[in-house]
């Protein structure tokens, strides 16, 4: 039943998302470096102020509190001060999470465009030649490091978007045209070429739904990858966004940032992989 | 034919690779402090590196080192997004659940800080060769979780496929099950991650450089290679420098040629 | 056309008009970036160079160091005296000023800027400057334009420190946002921009009597990439690049001479260090060979500074003489030269120590062979390229030298807290001309004592040394004795070379077209230091 299904999905999620936060927590904590401040080492510093500095982290030493009282205060709203801009996580993250989204929106939708346009006119046009050019034009782009892509986007005046898209493009591609080869190999396509389907016929009816549980996961996955993704290319191209923010926060060491925006991805990450989930069930059901 | 001719390219980058030795001509630690940033010339065939060293060689020597451990490691990685999502989709039921919400967790979490605590645990003069091996298989343990989602959802559908439920009604049950009718009909979705995480794993190395893991200098690799490309704003700054990146995609394509055999049905 | 002779010219005025005052009433706005995010706009708290800079724009103080010619300038104080112990400043302040909301300037704001910035809570570096000793710093109000601040102890260099002390108001509700500078902060996008427009009321005038600034308003952009700030740069969105790298400034210096400038050696420094720490855990013959002057000063002869020089700075650098760069022309000490490359000369001195070479392997007394590690951060290629070639210096008498760059925090934590290191390699950037700000390198009981922090008592006679002759010149009024006492410091660090001094590097930076009145120096901030004087040239853009 679907309704048990989708309520098991989100008790599943709530505890892997508290279960994250709590992991992130001690993985930051666990990393050296977690007392320092770059400001300590400024020459002009008294003894006194260093040690100030110092304690100012010592109230996050304690995970288990940490952990409880961060608990605690996110449920009422508070989500925490970040350490290192100095400033309440949450209006810090109301005015990132809208570039973050724009950019990662239009860069997946972008890459799965161009993934989807390569691979189902290779589908379609079955020649070898054209099947190896875009594996090799795709292997471009999988080579090329997150820099170059960033700068690439900045230069042509498409910031973030571009880079993330070049990212996703090739992965998605990659396993949608493996995929899409091992449909067509199958023995009924055989038989319904013989019955006199059309290409475009067959690849709608009966290659599509073989793939379609895969493809469904392969999207809830490129949303990780396109989230994985927007870290690097948001840092390189300036741009104000949570992946930013998540960069600066790792420099810095930044408990209570860093343990919000694991729970932020792990949400996107559980709807996004619970959406492709669900949609493969309803398929399924109809289809069975 | 392209598959031939793909694997002979590949032999041959590998032999250039592991005769680095007696082919290079210089050291990759020399510096030849009077020229650094040189053109191409008949001593330094693709110049040298910001601090003199000769591009060829380092290039030749980076590729031993990335080309052996770069598809170990993705090869192992495939090998756990097998077992983890291709067993818990053949599972089924609430293994499938427990393992997709592993993976989901695995990917969501800040793994730069086991990194860095495990840079911090290790020695600072730690023998390049082990700090290299370590970098490859803490990648590739990391690098398992976004293929296992679409192996579980593959092994799922074969699950209740017809040839299978024959295999079952015929007695054949278990690992022998799994092994010889699950993964083969997995094979595209394996052989993608395996060609996918090649190169992302040679990049992801020479991030890995900024954080004091993977290769410890003088010791060059393609990823570190790459980084060296980030300053250049464009082609004219030099196009040999782009000789590491080239040589990257055309092994990553020859890998690809080489290893499908599955091309579309005509 | 000539039947309506009226609209026809009213049409052609109105074109003009818009043309005119396109040209009149562009907004001229200098845009250049910021490498770090500004955590906060109070201006008696700022720790990175983002919050200096807007500091600097958007703050009056009582007295201003001329970036150029390195002597100091009556700003809101017209004059000001020191008593002769040293611990009391004067100041007569300009009448008649007003923040920009208003607000009347008075020495009761000085007054209340100096009781806050005293605050023991506060804990900023540059309240901290005025720490000379336990006590309270009083000030009092003696009239509008009179006011006196007493210290419990002398402070050195005094007067030139309030160039750092941005004065607040009293009484404005705006509280920090009412400034005397030239600029006020418009707009923050947190991440992306900072806004700063011209402050109406601002009290400094041309010599025409033209009210300061020229510029309408100063557009900050936040961009941590440099390549990107270069790229933006060529294409004339940014005026300004204030500090340059040196393969940025030859790239550009190719395509476009004269908007580079090099302005000479800066105050900065490159410096490595080893070790020293009794109780860090590192391998017992380890700690005696960092301990041991002789070692420290033949690795100092084995780095090949020269060849740091020109092939890792492409000679925008110069070898370094001492914790002091020649740019700062009163505190450097002339007599100091940097030190040599002589390897052979480097075996000899490691020789009295008991070293000595086994097939090509440098080893100690007790047959162990010479390796040690070198630390440095991530992320910045110069301090990687130099921990390069210096690996192969040492190479050659025989050390085996190994590199690791570690992420910043983890290399703060090893030389501060673990000492889980053999050497490293760190700048030192010196915003202050004046030695006492480098008080806390220098005294072996504080912290920042890289080479050996927080030691109880000097462990070594030297360092006993130095401690006496910078209390002296924390406590002399006189420059010269002052200067005395420091040469002697500065000759002794190189003698035992705790730090070995690699490299002063040199002051780069690039300014567009159509910026006028720009004069690049070596002090902080490069470039737009006399922002209030900037215009832009409208139409070169």
């Amino acid at each position: 039943m679907l309704a048990i299904r989708i309520a098991r999905h989100l008790l599943s999620i709530a505890a892997i998302v508290l279960l994250g936060a709590f992991l992130s927590a001690v993985l930051v904590r666990s990393a050296p470096g977690f007392d320092t401040d770059e400001e300590q080492l400024d020459p002009r510093l008294s003894a006194a102020s260093v040690s100030a500095l110092r304690e100012s982290h010592r109230q996050e030493h304690g995970l288990f509190r940490f952990y409880l009282s961060y608990l605690g205060h996110s449920l009422r709203g508070d989500l925490g001060v970040s350490r290192s801009l100095g400033q309440p996580v949450r209006g810090l993250l109301r005015d990132r999470v809208p570039a973050t989204f724009r950019v990662v929106v239009t860069g997946l939708a972008l890459g799965w465009l161009l993934a989807l346009a390569l691979g189902l006119t290779a589908a379609l046009a079955r020649t070898t030649a054209y099947d190896h050019a875009t594996l090799i034009a795709s292997g471009i782009f999988l080579c090329l490091p997150a820099a170059a892509l960033a700068l690439l986007s900045v230069l042509l005046n498409s910031p973030g978007y571009l880079g993330i898209a070049l990212i996703v493009f090739p992965k998605v591609f990659r396993y949608m045209r493996n995929l899409l080869a091992k449909a067509y190999s199958l023995p009924h396509i055989c038989t319904a070429r013989a019955k006199g389907l059309s290409e475009l016929r067959i690849l709608g009816f009966h290659v599509l739904p073989v793939v379609a549980p895969e493809l469904l996961a392969l999207a809830g996955v490129s949303v990780s990858v396109a989230v994985g993704a927007a870290i690097p290319i948001e840092t390189l191209c300036g741009i104000a966004g949570v992946g930013q923010l998540a960069w600066q926060a790792a420099i810095g060491r930044d408990l209570p940032l860093l343990v919000n925006i694991t729970v932020l991805v792990t949400l996107v990450t559980l709807s996004a992989n619970l959406g492709a989930d669900v949609i493969g069930h309803i398929l399924r059901s109809e289809g069975a | 034919m392209i598959r031939s001719l793909s694997s002979a390219f590949l032999l041959i980058v590998a032999l250039f690779a592991l005769f680095a030795g007696p082919l290079a001509p210089a050291h990759y630690t020399t510096q030849f402090r009077e020229i650094p940033n040189a053109a191409p010339s008949r001593q330094h065939l693709m110049g040298t590196d910001d601090i003199g060293r000769d591009r060829f060689s380092r290039l030749l020597y980076g590729t031993r080192i990335s080309l052996l451990l770069a598809p170990a490691a993705a090869l192992l990685s495939t090998v756990l997004a097998a077992l983890i999502g291709g067993l818990a989709g053949y599972l089924g039921g609430v293994w499938a659940r427990c393992a997709m919400g592993f993976v989901d967790l695995f990917l969501s979490l800040p793994w730069l800080f086991l990194l860095i605590m495990v840079r911090g645990l290790l020695p600072l003069d730690i023998s390049p060769v082990v700090s290299i091996l370590i970098t490859f298989l803490l990648l590739a343990i990391l690098g398992w979780a976004a293929s296992a989602r679409i192996l579980c959802a593959g092994a799922s559908t074969l699950r209740q496929s017809g040839f299978l439920l024959q295999a079952r009604a015929s007695g054949i049950s278990g690992i022998r099950l799994f092994a010889v009718h699950v993964l083969p009909n997995l094979r595209p979705i394996l052989l993608a991650q395996f060609w996918i995480s090649i190169p992302v794993f040679i990049l992801s190395e020479a991030n890995l450089g900024m954080l004091g893991l993977g290769v410890a200098e003088p010791m060059p690799s393609w990823g570190s290679l790459l980084r060296e490309m980030e300053g250049m704003l464009s082609l004219s700054d030099g196009p040999w420098k782009l000789a590491p990146l080239v040589l990257l995609i055309l092994v990553v394509s020859c890998f690809e040629l080489a290893l499908t055999k599955q091309e579309f049905a005509l | 056309m000539t039947r309506h002779p009226l609209a026809k010219s009213l049409l052609i005025g109105l074109a003009l008009f818009c043309v005119a005052s396109n040209f009149a009433f562009a907004e001229k706005e200098l845009r250049f970036c910021l490498r770090t995010e500004p955590k906060n706009f109070n201006p008696l708290q700022t720790s990175n160079e983002a919050e200096e800079t807007i500091r600097y724009l958007t703050g009056g103080v009582l007295v201003r160091v001329n970036r150029q010619n390195q002597e100091l300038e009556p700003e809101l104080a017209e004059s000001w005296k020191i008593s002769s112990d040293g611990r009391q400043i004067s100041f007569k302040l300009r009448t008649g000023v007003n923040f920009s909301d208003g607000t009347a300037f008075s020495a009761a704001d000085v007054a209340y800027t100096m009781q806050q910035l005293m605050d023991p809570a506060l804990h900023s570096p540059t309240g901290d400057a005025f720490r000379s000793g336990s006590g309270t710093v009083t000030a009092k109000v003696l009239s509008p334009d009179h006011v006196t601040i007493t210290f419990p102890a002398p402070v050195a260099g005094l007067e030139r420190l309030f160039d750092q002390v941005a004065i607040l108001s009293s009484q404005s509700p705006k509280k920090e946002g009412a400034v005397l500078g030239p600029f006020y902060v418009a707009d923050y996008k947190a991440g992306a921009s900072v806004l700063l427009k011209r402050n109406a009321n601002y009290w400094k005038k041309d010599s025409q009597g033209r009210q300061l600034p020229y510029l309408d308003a100063i557009h900050l952009d936040i961009q941590p990439n440099r390549d990107i700030e270069l790229l933006h740069f060529r294409r004339g969105e940014l005026d300004l690049i204030n500090s340059l790298d040196s393969e940025y400034f030859d790239r550009l210096a190719a395509v476009s001479p004269t908007l580079v400038h090099d302005a000479g050696p800066s105050l900065d420094a490159e410096e490595m260090w080893f070790n020293e720490v009794a109780r860090a855990p590192i391998p017992g013959y380890k700690r005696i060979w960092f301990r041991s002057t002789n070692f420290r000063r033949a690795i100092a002869q084995s780095i090949n500074y020269e060849d740091l020089s020109r092939v890792v700075f492409k000679g925008h650098a110069q070898p370094a003489a001492g914790p002091v760069s020649p740019a700062n022309k009163f505190w450097f000490n002339e007599k100091l030269k940097p030190y040599a490359y002589d390897p052979e000369s480097a075996l000899k001195l490691l020789a009295q120590d008991g070293f000595h070479l086994q097939n090509g392997v440098l080893q100690d007394k007790d047959g162990n062979s010479v390796e040690f590690s070198i630390i440095t951060n991530a992320g910045n290629s110069y301090r990687e390229r130099m921990a390069v070639l210096i690996q192969q210096d040492l190479q050659k008498i025989g050390i085996k030298v190994s590199v690791a760059t570690l992420d910043f925090p983890s290399l703060i934590e090893r030389i501060t807290q673990s000492f889980n290191y053999d050497a490293a390699i760190l700048g030192l950037t010196n915003v202050d001309l004046d030695p006492n700000g480098q008080m806390n390198v220098w005294l072996s009981s504080s912290e920042n004592h890289q080479w050996n922090p927080s030691e109880k008592s000097p462990e070594t006679a030297w360092e006993a040394e130095i401690d006496r002759l910078m209390r002296a010149q924390a406590s002399a009024i006189d420059p010269p004795k002052r200067k005395e006492s420091f040469d002697r410091v500065q000759a002794i660090v190189m003698e035992q070379a705790p730090f070995i001094y690699l490299v002063n590097k040199n002051a780069l930076s690039a300014v567009s077209a159509s910026v006028q009145g720009a004069l690049p120096v070596i002090l902080r901030p490069q470039t737009y230091w006399n922002a209030d004087r900037l215009t832009l040239s409208t139409g070169a853009r």
